[in-house]
């Protein structure tokens, strides 16, 4: 299980939630159950098989792309971050 | 000279010994040729005197701030300290100050700097802010950290503001108070009412007019000290590398992908760190990307998201407040760099939720597979995406 961040822009495919929680003891099974809950995130953050490589995703402060991607073990006190590239800036 | 002050410097002369400035000129020589540090000299006059010139490689403590100064100017107390002052009194009290103080090899130089510059002996003729620039910076030469060395440092400095905007604006407007003497601003749109909720360079009476040219008049009526260039054009790669090559640091502020590609590579070859910031609705991010020292754009971000995820401020909107906050955060670390003053956020990112009031941080890495910046990485041909999704 594990608290997952969302970036604003993800928001609304949770009802506006910023945080939502998910279970699964890695990360793939933690994605997997959020996408279950949410439908509409998957396709935001995860159209394919692979991470997407415009949405970034931290466990804690870590990058898991440094780590063991989607097989990176996630524990109960860990914070997943979801960060989409944002280009705004006018 | 009155009888205390005779016995005071009498004494002094007892126990300070003393130097011929020959005697410093060769120690100091010596010290060159060897590459040594045994000889520390310090200069006790005032600033004024200061500014007139001293001995090559003196250090400045004014002998009013002595007993407070020293211990941070010179940490090994026991280092042969030459004091010198402009005849040769003021420093022998000095040393005995020091004396007191726990240094056990302090001597005066006899004379003082006149002597030195009498003898044809080099000295240096300190560079100083004018009258008006002594006022204008003094909050900032009160701090250590920047001092007067800092602040011309900073008047020296040349920083590109990719965007005269939402980010652009607080950036500039501050870069140009703090007196960073160079800022070019590269926009070739105009200004809309829309932007006036947050874009503070401008102003109602502008709309029309270039934001690059709106943006020179409001920094050069804060601060004649800046120079401003102006760019009335789109940043691309015919003029990317021409642009960047004049300046120490960029400041991205743009409001598109390509165009963040395009800089993050030209960035790369030039060798030049942009400080990267960006806003959506009410949250922002900041980082710094340091060419080949952290990570760049093209290591966090390999690919941008399909139009869809990617809205820009005039779809999806901001709040006015927030590229203020985040144009700052970016004004600040330019400053950092600048001055090389603190922890620059190299590698790691910043982001703030305005609604939640929370800043956080996450780590960035460099990807050794980047195609920009990794191993077998080459910034010089790589897609911008200026097709797939242009805004």
């Amino acid at each position: 299980m594990a608290n997952v961040r969302l970036a604003p822009i993800l928001r609304s495919s949770v009802g506006g939630a910023k945080q939502v929680i998910a279970e699964g003891t890695t990360l793939n099974e933690v994605l997997t159950h959020l996408y279950e809950q949410y439908p509409a995130l998957k396709e935001q953050i995860q159209p394919s098989e692979e991470l997407s490589k415009f949405v970034n995703v931290y466990i804690n402060d870590q990058d898991v792309r440094f780590l063991k991607k989607l097989e990176t073990p996630v524990g109960s006190s860990d914070t997943i971050t979801l960060l989409p590239a944002m280009a705004g800036g006018r | 000279m009155g009888d205390a002050s005779r016995e005071i410097l009498k004494r002094a002369r007892q126990e300070v010994p003393e130097w011929t400035v020959a005697q410093v000129s060769s120690a100091l020589t010596h010290q060159q040729d060897t590459a040594e540090q045994d000889v520390v000299v310090v200069d006790v006059r005032e600033k004024h005197e200061w500014n007139e010139g001293y001995v090559p490689g003196a250090l400045h403590v004014p002998r009013g701030f002595l007993e407070l100064q020293i211990e941070e100017a010179v940490p090994d107390k026991s280092k042969k300290v030459v004091l010198y002052c402009a005849g040769g009194v003021r420093s022998l009290m000095a040393g005995k100050t020091l004396q007191q103080m726990g240094y056990n090899d302090v001597v005066s130089m006899a004379g003082g700097f006149g002597q030195w510059k009498g003898s044809g002996y080099k000295f240096v003729q300190p560079r100083t802010l004018d009258e008006a620039q002594s006022k204008r910076y003094s909050r900032h030469t009160l701090i250590p950290e920047v001092g007067e060395q800092g602040q011309l440092k900073l008047l020296d400095s040349k920083v590109l503001l990719i965007g005269a905007g939402g980010l652009g604006s607080p950036a500039a407007y501050y870069l140009a108070a703090a007196g960073v003497g160079t800022l070019g601003i590269i926009d070739a749109d105009v200004v809309e009412e829309s932007n006036l909720q947050r874009q503070i360079l401008h102003n109602t009476g502008r709309i029309g007019q270039y934001k690059a040219e709106s943006a020179k008049q409001t920094l050069e009526a804060l601060n004649p000290d800046v120079k401003v260039t102006t760019y009335i054009e789109r940043l691309d790669e015919t003029n990317v590398a021409r642009i960047i090559a004049d300046y120490d640091v960029i400041v991205d502020g743009t409001d598109n992908f390509p165009t963040r590609y395009l800089l993050n590579d030209a960035a790369l070859l030039a060798n030049k760190p942009v400080i990267h910031g960006s806003v959506f609705r009410f949250e922002g991010q900041l980082t710094i990307f340091k060419p080949y020292e952290g990570p760049c754009y093209r290591c966090l971000y390999p690919e941008p998201p399909p139009p869809a995820l990617a809205p820009s401020c005039a779809e999806a909107g901001v709040l006015g407040v927030l590229p203020g906050i985040i144009g700052l955060l970016q004004a600040t670390e330019t400053i950092k760099l600048l001055l090389e003053i603190g922890d620059p956020l190299v590698g790691r990112m910043l982001t703030y939720d305005a609604l939640a009031g929370e800043f956080n941080e996450l780590r960035l890495f460099r990807d050794p597979d980047c195609a920009a910046c990794g191993t077998h990485g080459h910034p010089e041909n790589l897609p911008t995406y200026a097709d797939f999704c242009a805004i």
